[in-house]
């Protein structure tokens, strides 16, 4: 038997914007649904934001961008999480998301995209389900 | 305002309305709420007497426009003499295709510019430098040089035109000043406005070049020079519109707007200055949101207290210095991705509580917005909303319309109660930059946030589209507007060339000069102007300056909470 520890989540804003309501408002949702969830700042590079995500043994890596960087962040991380252990690690992105490039960013191997207007409880939901998927895949 | 009498007879007559009509009303059909409020949480009454206003004083509280405290405007004659400035924000791609938009723009009748710049210029990064990769010219102009400018300015009459730059800080604003000498305007001739408000970037959009105490003693360089070489330019605009989009109520707005005005006057004084010298050409910027009598009161008790309190505690004797002057956006945040076309909608009601509040200058956001920058079309109908407003609609034939409403005066008052409850606080921690170091602004915005959110999520706020009459399986019929990815590849050409053709050691001899003008604690913005015309860049600049005073450090107070 696993011994049942909380869901771990990163939450990080990649890319040169500083708007944050978002990534705050997911964060204290997150936390209010049981989550620990660490915020690994703004402006940090893919590679730094893998680099926390294995240091600190996350479920879950989760996304902030406003800026237009988006379609240019994104392979990145995930050439440096298939570089890194972490390659499983789910990884989802909120923000202002053009309908094409939301396509474009599932096809890359997003698992969700979070626009304007979205539910935290889907958020939470959505972050819950795909920490046990991967919780089970790691089991099996 | 009224006699006693008066009011005698009018509570008696509402005692009486209460016991008969509204009873027997309220028994067979109740109300549809327990209690009303507003956007912001302020208790609203079912009605409005002259009760409410009782203790007003007409002329010490409302008086006439263009006269103090100025809760009626700045302008005596309000938009009968002339209209508020229609701008909208321009910037994107390239500077040779933000200055395509802008001529479109000022032949579809636009009367002032409004230039937004990207990511990597408002982080004073180079268009080549690998960290900005993907975001050159996305969300707005990139400026690497002053031949950036150039481009952007190309066959704009600058002495005619009035401009806003979104930024703060000396570069984009000595690439303007530097342009204009270039071409042989007196910088004296120069209008409009540079945003600059360090402080409020600090906590909004986490402008982190600098620590904030050394942005804010950059930012106040420039108002200094401004005003004593650009007397018709605004080189501060106080950000409140950032603080609303962050989630704060319309009084944290009004008080953390005033805050920082407080102390940048603080600062400017210390430094030698005389509060008329500066205080004329102080302009504020602030958000219109969904709450249509709520936006309204928020100008007039802002407009009221920035009167009070130039006048009492900072003594100004210029009437100019008492005016809250300001430049509105309708709230980005307000747009739904959900049946976007109803953006349309909202921002026509913000933009007529702007015009109702009495704003100088406005920009109406395109409905587009929750997905990318505006298309063509969309800014053209956002332009459009505010010119039916402005010809159509008849709201402009009388100043102040709804003054001497009971409602609108109350909750005018109330809003300037609790924006003075907060600034005192502000004030016991030490004015805006010790609280902002504690975090306290930062958590108390992000609070009022979650409760907005709250709000949505139970259903006591109500969002078309959103938490009411909602559609399953949505088509977006808009034309979103997709920045070509070579605009980058042509923008880091363009900064190579000029760094190929400039002179080197003219860069380095005016970089040199800056690092010794921030040693020696004197005034950057000459120096600043050197490294400018010497076709340094951006970065080159930005680096210079943290060699001398470091960088600065993400402020995540916001976070914890």
């Amino acid at each position: 038997m696993i011994e049942k520890r909380p869901i771990r989540v990163l939450l990080a804003k990649p890319g040169l914007d500083g708007h944050n309501r978002g990534i705050n408002l997911v964060g204290k949702a997150l936390r209010d649904a049981g989550m620990e969830v660490l915020y690994g700042g703004m402006r940090v590079t893919p590679e730094q934001v893998v680099e926390m995500a294995l240091q600190e043994d996350v479920d879950v890596i989760g996304l902030s961008i406003f800026s237009g960087g988006l379609m240019t962040v994104v392979p990145k991380i995930f050439r440096a999480l298939r570089e890194s252990e972490a390659r499983d690690i789910p990884v989802i992105v909120g923000g202002i998301v053009p309908p094409m490039d939301e396509r474009e960013l599932l096809d890359m191997g997003i698992a969700r995209v979070f626009g304007p207007g979205s539910d935290l409880d889907d958020i939470v939901d959505c972050v819950q389900e795909l920490a046990r998927s991967r919780l089970e895949r790691e089991t099996a | 305002m009224f006699r006693e009498r008066d009011l005698e007879e009018i509570r008696a007559t509402r005692e009486e309305w209460e016991r008969t009509v509204l009873k027997k009303v309220m028994e067979r059909w109740p109300e549809r709420r327990e209690e009303f409020r507003t956007m912001s949480g302020i208790p609203v009454k079912r009605v409005y007497t002259p009760e409410d206003i009782a203790d007003k004083d007409y002329v010490r509280d409302i008086s006439f426009p263009g006269w103090p405290p100025f809760t009626r405007g700045v302008q005596p004659t309000g938009y009968r003499g002339s209209l508020w400035t229609r701008r909208l924000i321009t910037g994107f791609a390239t500077p040779e295709e933000t200055n395509k938009r802008l001529k479109f723009l000022i032949q579809e009748g636009q009367t002032g510019l409004n230039i937004i710049f990207d990511n990597p210029t408002t982080n004073c990064f180079d268009s080549d430098n690998p960290i900005c990769e993907g975001e050159v010219g996305r969300d707005g102009v990139p400026i690497d040089t002053l031949r950036d400018m150039e481009v952007v300015m190309d066959g704009i009459d600058m002495r005619s035109v009035s401009t806003s730059l979104i930024i703060a800080g000396p570069f984009v604003m000595c690439c303007y000043i530097a342009l204009a000498e270039k071409r042989g305007i007196p910088i004296r001739e120069l209008r409009g406005t540079l945003q600059n408000d360090m402080v409020s970037l600090f906590y909004t959009v986490n402008s982190i070049a600098f620590s904030l105490p050394d942005a804010f003693r950059f930012s106040t360089d420039v108002i200094e020079f401004c005003r004593r070489n650009i007397p018709r330019w605004n080189p501060i605009s106080f950000i409140g519109y950032q603080i609303r989009e962050m989630g704060c109520t319309a009084a944290q707005e009004i008080a953390f707007t005033i805050a920082s005005a407080v102390a940048y006057a603080r600062e400017l004084i210390r430094r030698g200055m005389d509060v008329d010298e500066f205080m004329p050409r102080f302009s504020f910027f602030f958000n219109a949101h969904n709450d249509f009598f709520e936006e309204i009161c928020k100008y007039r008790a802002a407009r009221r207290l920035w009167a009070r309190i130039a006048r009492e505690d900072f003594g100004a004797k210029d009437p100019m210095s008492w005016l809250c002057r300001f430049h509105v956006q309708t709230a980005g945040s307000s747009l739904t991705a959900q049946q976007p076309m109803n953006n349309v909608i909202r921002t026509t009601l913000q933009a007529l509580a702007a015009v109702l509040g009495g704003t100088n200058s406005l920009h109406t956001n395109s409905m587009d917005e929750c997905y990318a920058l505006p298309s063509e079309a969309a800014a053209r109908t956002a332009l459009r909303t505010q010119q039916i407003i402005a010809y159509e609609s008849g709201v402009t034939n009388t100043v102040d319309p709804l003054a001497g409403s009971y409602f609108v005066e109350s909750l005018t008052d109330r809003l300037e109660e609790e924006a003075r409850a907060i600034l005192a606080k502000v004030d016991e921690m030490g004015g805006m930059i010790a609280a902002l170091q504690a975090g306290w602004p930062q958590r108390e915005i992000m609070r009022a946030a979650h409760e907005y959110h709250r709000k949505i999520k139970e259903g006591e706020l109500n969002i078309i589209g959103v938490n009411m009459f909602e559609e399953s399986e949505e088509e977006i019929p808009l034309e979103i507007l997709r920045i070509d990815p070579s605009y980058e590849e042509h923008q880091i050409k363009m900064l190579r060339e000029v760094k190929a053709r400039r002179d080197n050691s003219a860069v380095r001899r005016s970089l040199d000069e800056l690092k010794r003008a921030i040693e020696r604690g004197e005034n950057i913005m000459p120096a600043c102007l050197e490294v400018v015309k010497s076709y340094a860049t951006i970065e080159e600049m930005m680096s210079t300056m943290q060699d001398v005073v470091g960088r600065g450090e993400e402020s995540k107070h916001a976070f914890v909470c």
